[in-house]
C-alpha cells in the first residue's frame, strides 16, 4: 500500500518548465531522498506538494485522496496532511518559538490548548531546546533556529514530513544538530521526503534515494545502488563528482 | 511698525488667545481624526488591492486608480467637491465632518502606499511558510506581515500626518474655525498682517515641529534591530 | 441625492480652464526652477558653509517645512503692503512658492550631496581625475541619478499642492478658475469635477514627460505611477 503516489506532476515557473512528469511514490514510514544538481526540480517537487508552486497536470494521492490542487479547498486539504521544512528555517520572526509551535495547532487545527503546549514542550524536548521557548528566531543560532522549525513541522502532526535542503544555509559546525534530531525522526518511523545534498546523511537514512536532473527523474533506488551502482551516466557523473572525496 | 507695536498688546489679550489656542485644537483634532480614518481604511484598501485572482481584476484597478488619482488633484480641490457633494446629498452635514472626510480620502491614497510598501518589506518566505500551514490570507497578514511591516510603516505615517497639519490649512477656505480661518478673521478686524499671519506661523510651528521630531524619535528607536530592543524589554521587566 | 448634473456649461469654459492650466504649469515651473537655485544654494553651504550660515539655513529650512505655505503666502499677501511692499497676487503667490520650495529642495538635494560615498571619490583619484573631471563625471551623475525620482515627484508636488494654493488670494490659476466661474452660475460640482480631471492630466503629461528626461539625461528609471 502506497502512502504517497505522485504521478506525472508537472509545473512551469512563468514559461519555464520545472517539472516535466515527475512519477514516484513511498510507503508509511518511508524515507525517501530527493538528490540531483541544482536547477534539477527536486525543491520545486516539495514546493508543489506543499501548492506553493501550482502544478499544470498530474495527481497526487495521499492515502486514498486524490489531490489535484485545483482548489483553495483542495490545496488546504494537501496542506493539511504534509509539513515542510525551508532551507531558510522561515521561522515567524514577531513570535517566540512557543508561538511558531502554537500558532497552527491552535487556531488552524483548533486542537485543545493543553494538549497543543504539552505536545510543543515535548516536541521542543526531542530537539534539543525545551530552555528556548520563550526566545525570539532572532535570539537562535542558525541550527537552533532549524530545530525550531522542524519541531514546528511536527507540531502539526503531519502524516508526511517534508524537508527542504534544512541544513544548507548552516554553518559547517551546526548541520550535526540538525541532522541528529532527523535522525530521531527517522527512528519513531516518521515519513518524510528530504531534500539534501548532505550525501553520507542521505545514504544513512534513506529508504530510497530519488535521482533528479533537468525536471526529470532519471534513477530512483536503494542508497547503496545508486551511489555506488548506478545505472545511468547522469547519475554516474554526478555521483562521481560529488563523492568523490 | 509702530502699528504692530501699538495693536501687540491688545492682540495677544485673553479671548484671543482662547480663540487660537482652541483653533489649534480644531485643526490638530481634524488633522488626527481624518489621517486616522483614513489609515484604517487604507489598510482595507491595500488588502483588497492584493486580492488574488482574475475575478478580482477589476478591484485592483480600481485600488490603484484610487490612490493614483487623488495624488493628482490638489486637496483644495477635494475639499470643494466633498463639500458640495455631501451638501447635496445631506444638507447639514457639519463642516468639520466635511474637513474629516475630505482629510480622510488624501490620507486613504497617501498611506496606502506607505502600507503597501512596508507589506513588502516583509519576506516572501514568511508569507510562504504561513501558507504552508493552511493560514488564510487574512490570518497571514493579521498575525504575521502586519506586526513586521509595523516599524516600516508607522515612520512614515506619522510624517504624512504631521506634514497634513499644515495642508489643513486649506480647509479655512470652507469656513471651518481652525487656525488660518481665525488668523484671517483677525486679520479683517484691523490687526497686521504681519502679526497675525506670524503668530498663525509660529503656533502652526509649535503643532507640527514637536510631532515631527517625535516621528524621527520613533523612527529611531523602530529600526533598532529586534533582538536589542526586546532584550532590553526583557531586562526592565 | 437630487442633484441633476450639468456638464454642458463647463464645456462652455473650456477656454477659461485651459488658461487656468496653463498658469498652473508656468507657475509650477517657474517656483520649481527657483526653488532648485534656492535648495543648491543652501545646500552646498550646509555642505560645505561655516556654521553661522549653516545654522541660519537650518532655521530657514525647519521654520518653512513646519508652516504651511498658505501662510507664508498670507504673511506675503496681506503682511508686507503695511511695510510698503506690494507685489501682485502672482507675485506673492511666485515668491512664496518659490521659497517654500527652496527649503524643500534643500532637503532633497543636501541627501544627494550626502549619497556620494567617500570611496567612489578615492577611486576616481587613484584613476589621476582631477577635481573639474571628479564632478562632472562621478559625483554629478551620481548625485543625479540618487534623487531624480524624488526631485520628480516634488515637481509634481509643487505643481498640484502648491500652485492650487494661488486661489486663495484670487490668482486665476486653474483651481482658481474654478472658483471664479462657479461662483456665477453655482455648478460647483460639474467644474470641480472637471478640474480634478484636468489636474490628473496635466500630472500625468509632466509625470510622462519627467520618466523621459530623466531616461535620456540620467539614465534613471522613474516611476510614472
Amino acid at each position: 500500500m502506497q502512502h504517497l503516489e505522485v504521478s506525472d506532476v508537472r509545473a512551469k515557473y512563468g514559461t519555464l518548465e520545472v517539472l516535466k512528469g515527475i512519477s514516484f511514490s513511498i510507503k508509511k514510514g518511508e524515507i525517501a531522498s530527493l538528490v540531483g544538481p541544482s536547477g534539477s526540480g527536486k525543491s520545486t517537487v516539495l514546493r508543489a506538494l506543499m501548492g506553493l508552486t501550482p502544478i499544470t497536470g498530474g495527481t497526487v494521492m495521499i492515502g486514498n485522496e486524490r489531490m489535484n490542487y485545483s482548489s483553495a479547498k483542495e490545496v488546504r486539504a494537501a496542506r493539511d496532511r504534509m509539513a515542510i521544512v525551508f532551507q531558510q528555517y522561515n521561522l515567524f520572526q514577531n513570535m517566540t518559538v512557543m508561538q511558531n509551535l502554537t500558532l497552527a495547532p491552535l487556531k488552524i487545527k483548533k486542537w485543545g490548548k493543553t494538549d497543543v503546549i504539552t505536545e510543543a514542550h515535548r516536541l521542543l524536548g526531542l530537539v534539543g531546546l525545551s530552555d528556548r521557548a520563550n526566545a525570539f528566531p532572532d535570539q537562535l543560532s542558525g541550527g537552533q533556529q532549524q530545530r525550531v522549525a522542524l519541531a514546528r513541522a511536527l507540531a502539526l502532526k503531519p502524516q508526511i514530513l517534508l524537508l527542504d535542503e534544512v541544513t544548507s544555509a548552516l554553518d559547517p559546525e551546526l548541520v550535526n544538530e540538525v541532522l541528529d534530531a532527523v535522525r530521531k525522526l527517522a527512528n519513531e518511523g516518521m515519513t518524510m521526503i528530504i531534500v539534501s545534498h548532505e550525501m553520507a546523511f542521505v545514504r544513512e537514512v534513506a529508504d530510497k534515494v530519488i535521482f533528479m536532473d533537468e525536471g526529470h527523474i532519471i534513477e530512483v533506488g536503494k542508497p547503496a545502488d545508486i551511489f555506488d551502482n548506478s545505472q545511468t551516466n547522469r547519475a554516474r557523473d554526478f555521483f562521481s563528482k560529488i563523492l568523490r572525496h | 511698525m509702530e502699528r504692530i507695536l501699538e495693536q501687540i498688546p491688545r492682540f495677544f489679550s485673553g479671548p484671543n488667545m482662547t480663540l487660537l489656542l482652541e483653533a489649534a485644537g480644531l485643526t490638530l483634532a481634524m488633522t488626527l481624526t481624518g489621517c486616522l480614518i483614513g489609515f484604517g481604511l487604507a489598510f482595507v484598501l491595500v488588502y483588497l488591492r492584493q486580492t488574488p485572482g482574475m475575478w478580482a481584476l477589476p478591484l485592483r484597478w480600481i485600488c490603484i486608480t484610487y490612490v493614483e488619482v487623488f495624488r493628482r488633484i490638489p486637496f483644495i480641490v477635494v475639499i470643494y467637491l466633498v463639500l458640495f457633494f455631501i451638501q447635496a446629498v445631506t444638507p447639514d452635514a457639519s463642516l468639520f465632518t466635511i474637513a474629516v472626510i475630505a482629510i480622510c480620502l488624501y490620507a486613504v491614497a497617501y498611506t496606502a502606499d506607505i502600507i503597501r510598501g512596508g507589506i513588502e518589506s516583509v519576506p516572501i518566505t514568511q508569507v510562504e511558510a504561513a501558507q504552508s500551514m493552511n493560514l488564510s490570507r487574512l490570518q497571514t497578514n493579521i498575525r504575521i506581515i502586519l506586526p513586521q511591516a509595523w516599524p516600516v510603516i508607522v515612520p512614515p505615517a506619522i510624517a504624512f500626518a504631521v506634514s497634513f497639519i499644515k495642508d489643513t490649512a486649506l480647509v479655512s477656505q470652507v469656513g471651518v474655525f481652525e487656525l488660518t480661518f481665525r488668523g484671517k478673521e483677525l486679520n479683517n478686524q484691523g490687526y497686521s498682517g504681519l502679526l497675525v499671519f506670524g503668530t498663525i506661523a509660529l503656533c502652526y510651528f509649535l503643532l507640527s515641529f514637536p510631532l515631527s521630531m517625535l516621528g524621527q524619535y520613533l523612527e529611531k528607536r523602530l529600526a533598532t534591530p529586534r533582538g536589542e530592543r526586546r532584550s532590553r524589554k526583557i531586562r526592565h521587566s | 441625492m437630487n442633484y441633476g448634473f450639468q456638464f454642458g456649461v463647463v464645456w462652455d469654459n473650456i477656454p477659461e480652464l485651459l488658461e487656468g492650466a496653463w498658469l498652473t504649469l508656468q507657475l509650477g515651473c517657474f517656483a520649481f526652477a527657483g526653488g532648485s537655485l534656492i535648495g543648491l544654494l543652501f545646500a552646498t553651504i550646509k555642505t560645505y558653509g561655516v556654521w553661522p550660515l549653516r545654522f541660519l539655513v537650518d532655521c530657514y529650512v525647519i521654520f518653512i517645512t513646519n508652516t504651511p505655505a498658505l501662510i507664508q503666502i498670507y504673511f506675503l499677501y496681506f503682511g508686507l503692503p503695511e511695510v510698503g511692499i506690494r507685489w501682485s497676487n502672482e507675485a506673492c503667490l511666485l515668491i512664496g512658492l518659490t521659497m517654500n520650495a527652496g527649503a524643500y529642495l534643500t532637503l532633497i538635494l543636501r541627501a544627494g550631496f550626502l549619497s556620494v560615498r567617500v570611496t567612489e571619490i578615492e577611486a576616481s583619484q587613484t584613476l589621476g581625475m582631477s577635481l573639474i573631471q571628479q564632478v562632472r563625471y562621478i559625483i554629478l551623475p551620481h548625485i543625479a541619478k540618487s534623487i531624480y525620482p524624488a526631485l520628480a515627484n516634488f515637481f509634481i508636488v509643487v505643481l498640484v499642492m502648491g500652485t492650487s494654493v494661488g486661489a486663495l488670494i484670487g490668482v486665476d490659476e486653474l483651481t482658481g478658475q474654478a472658483i471664479n466661474l462657479s461662483t456665477v452660475n453655482y455648478r460647483w460640482l460639474e467644474y470641480f469635477t472637471v478640474v480634478a480631471g484636468m489636474y490628473v492630466v496635466l500630472t500625468f503629461i509632466a509625470s510622462i514627460g519627467l520618466a523621459l528626461l530623466g531616461r535620456w539625461a540620467f539614465r534613471v528609471k522613474a516611476r510614472i505611477f
